[in-house]
């Protein structure tokens, strides 16, 4: 038998990876403060993260509860247009400062879309399969449909349909960008290797066991998708204060599949997997801007490749570990 | 007398000698289902003492996996009550009726076969470790000595079925037999008063089902719980069941110890069929 466990003790292994985030952080902040990263390349890293907290937000849908929701744009638009709404109004009538508008309108964001999440989780996790899809698929086009009609509210301009809501305070830069997908991480991993996380991964692994095994299914479901509401909220959030106008028309279906293929990309139910493919299905693009009218094919081709030689994702369910392979290195020199 | 309560009362059945002062851990009163115009089980009375090995035994068909479903609110039954201990099971659903002391395997192996072994158990023990969301998200003292208390008390689960080595492997790469094995451990770890066995020996070779046997007798003996089984393997039923029922087209035809069931005719009939028309129902 392998012994799988790391060497190192808990408190020891939560200090390395702390301070290696730490020093990514530093590191990459330094980076472009200096120059040495480009303001453009510093947008398309901003984006990754963006990318990334959505795709570890479905991943908790998809990979851990095994659910195949199709409307995750939706509950980003929701995140984005109630922060950017809470941020431009704050800005124009100036009663707190920015330092705190920021998190205040993130959090606002991913707590109006977890509600709504919740309230639409409820009627439709009682279905299963492509009946589930289907109907998130559905919410997913009337947040939309929704969000493109209601231009204003009993003469409140509101979220000023087509034309764009305009004017978002661009507050979305790479250190709160990076926090936050630290942030997401952590709480998605703590909850996943905890007794919760166990009933998660028993309800896609075996419905009616898990439930004999006295776990309640409908709250565990509930909590893992609004969970993943949540944190899409937050990268909506973010997305606002990102790209600065914000249109109904971003959030369409195609965003929803679009995140999809990332977390199918990166391995369901990997956490490491969906930051790569986050990571690189968002660069890759952009990378490939010189050769422009190739670029979508090659985006296309690398997905076909991945999934013929890979069928499970790039990761599988493969976790990374820093502390793993340290004390895997230090096993091998002391042995 | 102050605050007079009235509580359900076993009525009537059999139960082994040393649980008769005790609680019937299971009664069912007329429990009975229809699925569509058919009568899937009717009438259904049992009585389980508290550390009894009951067997329900029957013909293929004979709805006894469908008595489980019932036990167990896989499926919700048309009529009659399922009292488990001292409650009243009727509006409970399947994880309720897990918390109120009754757990189960299954027919075809359902384990949760992308988790390792230990996960598995640890599964079971859901509801004993009882931190909430935030303490396991900001890793709370309370987290780490559930999740301490829940890991010891798995592995020694496991040791019973000297499965503690292969506590690290997938679920889903165990042999046959351990995965069977498996199933009963995680079972246990929801510390239940009734353990439902539906044909734990199923595919085991005659080795494995003698193990199996004592096993069985073993956790009787350890956790003081009642065991009620399914089971074709006619050698195991008559070797360890105290008492046993009889199912036939969803209705008790039979109660009573392994001998007066050996020796029941209309068992003998639902087995074999009658012993003038052997020959057409060889034909037929």
């Amino acid at each position: 038998m392998t012994n799988k466990k790391s060497k190192f003790p808990t408190w020891l292994s939560y200090l390395i990876n702390g301070l290696f985030l730490i020093f990514l952080l530093l590191g990459g902040m330094q980076a472009i403060n200096t120059g040495l990263v480009s303001n453009y390349y510093a947008r398309v890293i901003i984006l990754c993260g963006i990318n990334i907290i959505l795709a570890l937000s479905l991943n908790l849908a998809t990979g851990f509860l095994g659910q195949l929701p199709l409307g995750h744009a939706g509950f980003m638009a929701l995140g984005a247009y109630s922060s950017a709404i809470f941020m431009r109004f704050v800005c124009n009538v100036k009663m707190m400062p920015p330092a705190l508008m920021f998190p205040i309108g993130i959090f606002l964001g991913g707590v109006f879309a977890a509600f709504i999440g919740f309230l639409i989780g409820i009627p439709a996790l009682r279905l299963k399969g492509d009946y589930l899809a289907i109907i998130t698929l559905g919410f997913g086009e009337i947040i939309r449909v929704v969000l493109l009609n209601i231009d204003d509210v009993l003469g409140f301009k509101f979220t000023y349909g087509a034309a764009s809501l305009k004017n978002i305070p661009k507050t979305t830069n790479f250190f709160n960008t990076f926090l936050l997908v630290a942030v997401t991480y952590y709480v998605i991993h703590t909850y996943i290797k905890s007794r919760h996380g166990r009933a998660t991964l028993a309800i896609r692994d075996n419905e009616i066991a898990a439930e004999s095994c006295g776990i309640n299914t409908t709250f565990y479901k509930t909590l893992g998708f609004t969970m993943s509401a949540f944190f899409a909220g937050i990268a909506g959030a973010l997305y606002a204060g990102y790209i600065g106008v914000l249109n109904p028309s971003a959030f369409g279906f195609m965003k929803s599949i679009e995140i999809l293929v990332t977390v199918v990309l990166g391995g369901m139910g990997s956490m490491a997997g969906s930051i790569i493919s986050a990571t690189v299905l968002t660069s890759v693009p952009e990378m490939l801007r010189a050769f422009s009218q190739y670029r979508m094919i090659v985006y296309s081709l690398l997905l076909v490749i991945v999934m013929i030689f890979k069928p499970t994702g790039l990761m599988g369910n493969y976790e990374f570990s820093l502390s793993k392979i340290l004390s895997k290195k230090g096993g091998r020199k002391n042995g | 007398m102050a605050d007079p309560k009235l509580v359900p009362v076993p009525s009537r059945g059999m139960v082994p000698e040393r649980d008769v002062l005790e609680r019937p851990v299971l009664e069912t009163l007329h429990l009975g289902v229809d699925f569509g115009g058919l009568v899937a089980v009717d009438e259904f009375n049992m009585v389980i003492g508290k550390t009894e090995i009951a067997g329900l035994i029957g013909p293929n068909g004979a709805g006894k996996t469908t008595v489980f479903n019932l036990l167990t609110k896989v499926y919700q039954p048309t009529r009659g009550t399922i009292l488990l201990g001292d409650k009243d099971t009727s509006g409970m659903n399947t994880s309720q009726v897990c918390k109120a002391g009754m757990a189960r395997t299954f027919q075809n192996i359902r384990l949760f076969s992308e988790m390792t072994v230990l996960e598995n158990v640890l599964v079971g023990h859901h509801n004993s470790i009882a931190y909430h969301t935030p303490s396991a998200i900001f890793r709370l003292p309370s987290f780490w000595k559930g999740e301490k208390k829940a890991r010891e008390y798995s592995l020694e689960l496991l040791s019973i079925f000297n499965m503690e080595d292969t506590a690290e492997a997938k679920a889903g790469s165990l042999p046959y037999g351990a995965q069977r094995r498996l199933e009963i451990v995680r079972a246990l770890a929801t510390n239940p008063s009734i353990l439902l066995l539906d044909e734990p020996a199923a595919g085991m070779n005659p080795t494995e089902t003698a193990e199996l046997m004592e096993n069985i007798v073993k956790i009787r003996d350890t956790f003081g719980i009642a065991i009620l089984l399914i089971e074709h393997d006619m050698k195991l039923v008559m070797g360890i069941c105290e008492g046993i029922a009889v199912l036939n087209y969803g209705k008790i035809i039979a109660k009573g110890t392994p001998d007066e069931i050996k020796n029941n005719p209309l068992v003998i009939e639902a087995y074999l069929g009658k012993k003038e028309e052997e020959g057409e129902e060889v034909n037929a």
